[in-house]
């Protein structure tokens, strides 16, 4: 056959259609909702369990009958623990995939190298992870714990149990510095005295001088704010000095990945904690979770902090759409700035409309045989460390990440 | 006084631990002149083996001292066969080749293992120094190195397989006149070398968890150690481990960890920038 331009642009014309047409009444038979996480790399101890929850909410959302009476389709991008990758897969989400919402990203560079591209296509933005706090967007929701929620209630708690000389560990890049902030104001409002503050890069895993060092000053409890592999052996060489059962122990992030499963019970024993989710909170909500993990991917132990609060934030977007009645992204929003609350594995989680931040129970805890018991419930706390510098409220047009002064 | 003992065990652990990740890559590089960009790998292979075996319920103390190596050390051995040996005397090639190897080890483990942290507990409990805790282990690492050095020195210096060795390596054709096979004696060097890096990697492995990636945070302190100590295997590999064991801690000690690595690197340069063939180019001349 001879192909002259004419009959070669109707073809390829029709093919174009052909492949084009169903793919458009598809899309008005469901929900797209994008999501862009980390499910391979040096971050997939977070996404992947992360990844798992989201397929369990949506799920759920679809076996119970959908919203606005479609389906729930999920399209998501494995960005490989790449930068990069997060704001070619936005880009894509947004312009060629159309989705109605986005939910992911891990680290917090992560969510600023997508945050604008969601809020110039105004596709509505959920981040579901424990961060440092201070982002003002009305296009984004968050609903993982900031410090100041952590802080307030495990520095009083771990002070009580030992005494008023705090030294502290921290990470040393934003979440570190800010936690270590907040960790100094409520010590000082606890009546108590910061005796040392030492930040380490994330690949210092030597910490002999440190411990040391520390007993040098002699404090009554460390609070470690430490992230990634190579911090984790400084609970283990913590415990390797037979430090620990002299002096008290207590982190911000211990536990969030899981890194208790991978030390030994010997070594995590009595590291207090403060989270808003822990595998071992007995309530309706979390045994039927645990179910349908179990039932979905074999075993429940891959759970922890960070899939659950992905998790709740596809609830609470669902409760959101179902509320607005609509997929209009204004609609919803106006919907969850309602204070539109969830009942999750991890509690009730109510979202702040001055803020878009979570108001959440947080569980104080101690590590015991590789499990997180329970030790008390503070119910729905405020993000009280957003609230002091941001108001959608009063300022909608607001697209800043503050960094919060003390 | 008792501060004074921690900081003097720390001193010496650190040295200790210098010397212990640089002995593979002191036998591989500063005797066979391979540049071993894998070197790390090995010492992450090691520690994979040792901590596999005793979850499989081996005992630890075999599983590292003596499992761990021979799995490197046959690592080694293949990858000396396929790869290694035909770059022998092309220091560029065996950059670029073992770098790639690095790459595949790497990649290997995290297929094997996953890129998760695993580890183990430390064998050996903490006991107390006056007011302080001391890691007990700390105390295994120092002795361990002190043996290894031994060793090696006596290897090299008694016994007439390291008479061999050194000779090869110095002279691969008068070897080969005398009747011996260089081709042999590079490859149980070799051996040598890999099953030394992953012994080092086994004896660390409780101390610091293990990622696939985690021996790039070991290979730029062997190579420093070792260029800075210069031509004598042993005594290089001494000199060099002790000063930048010293002043790093002690720096750490002032400041911070780190501070600590910050003074170490300096220290490396400056001391590069006054003995260009490092400390046994000017110094111990002519000793092993």
């Amino acid at each position: 056959m001879k192909l002259n331009r004419r009959k070669f642009l109707a073809t390829t014309a029709a093919v174009a259609a052909a492949v084009a047409v169903p793919s458009i009444s598809l899309a008005g038979d469901t929900i797209k909702l994008g999501s862009v996480l980390d499910t391979s790399g040096g971050f997939d101890a977070y996404g992947k369990p992360m990844n798992m929850a989201l397929q369990l909410a949506v799920e759920k959302i679809n076996a119970d009958g959908g919203l606005l009476g479609k389906q729930v389709e999920v399209i998501g991008y494995d960005t490989q623990s790449d930068m990069a990758l997060y704001t070619q897969y936005a880009q894509q989400l947004v312009r060629q995939d159309k989705v109605d919402v986005v939910h992911g990203g891990i680290l917090s560079a992560s969510r600023e190298a997508i945050r604008q591209t969601m809020r110039k296509s105004k596709t509505l933005y959920f981040y579901n992870v424990l961060y440092e706090g201070g982002v003002c967007d009305r296009n984004i929701f968050i609903n993982g714990v900031t410090p100041a929620q952590q802080v307030e209630a495990l520095v009083p708690y771990a002070m009580g149990k030992s005494g008023k000389k705090v030294y502290i560990l921290a990470a040393d890049y934003n979440y570190g510095q800010i936690t270590a902030e907040w960790i100094k104001k409520y010590v000082a409002e606890n009546g108590g005295e910061t005796v040392g503050l030492d930040f380490f890069p994330l690949d210092v895993s030597d910490f002999g001088s440190t411990i040391a060092k520390i007993q040098s000053v002699g404090p009554d409890l460390v609070i470690a704010p430490l992230v990634g592999a190579a911090h984790l052996s400084f609970f283990r060489q913590w415990a390797a000095s037979g430090m620990k059962d002299k002096i008290a122990l207590a982190s911000t992030t211990m536990g969030v990945g899981n890194e208790h499963k991978v030390l030994s019970a010997a070594e995590t024993d009595g590291i207090m904690v403060a989270y808003n989710y822990s595998q071992d909170i007995d309530s309706p909500a979390n045994n039927a979770f645990k179910a349908n993990w179990e039932a979905a991917f074999g075993d429940s132990n891959s759970i922890h902090e960070i899939a659950v609060s992905n998790y709740q934030g596809v609830l609470t977007w669902a409760e959101g759409v179902r509320a607005a009645g609509s997929l209009d992204r204004d609609a919803i929003i106006a919907a969850l700035e309602t204070g539109i609350s969830i009942d999750g594995p991890g509690g009730k989680v109510t979202v702040d409309p001055k803020t878009h931040h979570a108001v959440l129970d947080v569980h104080l805890m101690e590590m015991e045989n590789q499990g997180m018991r329970v030790v008390k419930t503070l119910s729905q706390r405020q993000p009280i460390d957003t609230q002091a510098v941001c108001d959608l409220a009063a300022n909608p047009n607001d697209n800043t990440q503050y960094e919060i002064k003390f | 006084m008792d501060f004074g003992f921690v900081l003097l065990v720390e001193i010496l652990y650190a040295v200790a631990s210098l010397a212990l990740i640089s002995a593979g890559l002191a036998v591989v590089f500063g005797m066979m002149k391979v540049i071993n960009l894998a070197h790390g790998e090995f010492m992450m292979l090691g520690g994979y083996a040792a901590i596999t075996s005793a979850n499989m319920g081996v005992n630890i103390f075999i599983a590292m001292l003596i499992i761990a190596p021979i799995v490197v050390g046959l690592i080694g051995l293949i990858v000396e066969r396929l790869v290694i040996r035909h770059l022998y005397g092309r220091l560029v090639d065996t950059m670029l080749a073992t770098w790639g190897l690095s790459l595949f080890f790497i990649g290997c483990a995290t297929m094997i293992f996953g890129n998760t942290t695993t580890g183990i507990s430390t064998p050996i409990p903490g006991f107390a120094v006056g007011d302080y805790q001391i890691n007990g282990y700390n105390f295994f690492i120092i002795i361990v190195s002190v043996v290894l050095i031994l060793a090696m020195l006596a290897v090299l210096k008694t016994t007439r397989l390291g008479l061999i060795a050194r000779g090869t390596m110095q002279n691969p054709d008068m070897a080969s006149a005398l009747g011996y096979s260089p081709d042999r004696i590079y490859m149980a060097t070799f051996f040598v070398g890999s099953a030394l890096s992953g012994f080092a990697g086994a004896i660390l492995a409780p101390l610091v968890g293990l990622v696939p990636t985690s021996g790039g945070a070991f290979i730029a302190k062997a190579f420093i150690t070792v260029i800075a100590g210069g031509p004598a295997l042993i005594s290089g590999l001494l000199s060099s481990s002790a000063l930048f064991g010293f002043v790093g801690q002690v720096f750490s000690f002032a400041a911070s960890p780190v501070i600590g690595d910050v003074a170490m690197l300096i220290a490396a340069v400056i001391l590069l920038r006054l003995l260009p063939k490092g400390v046994t180019g000017r110094f111990f001349k002519g000793k092993l």
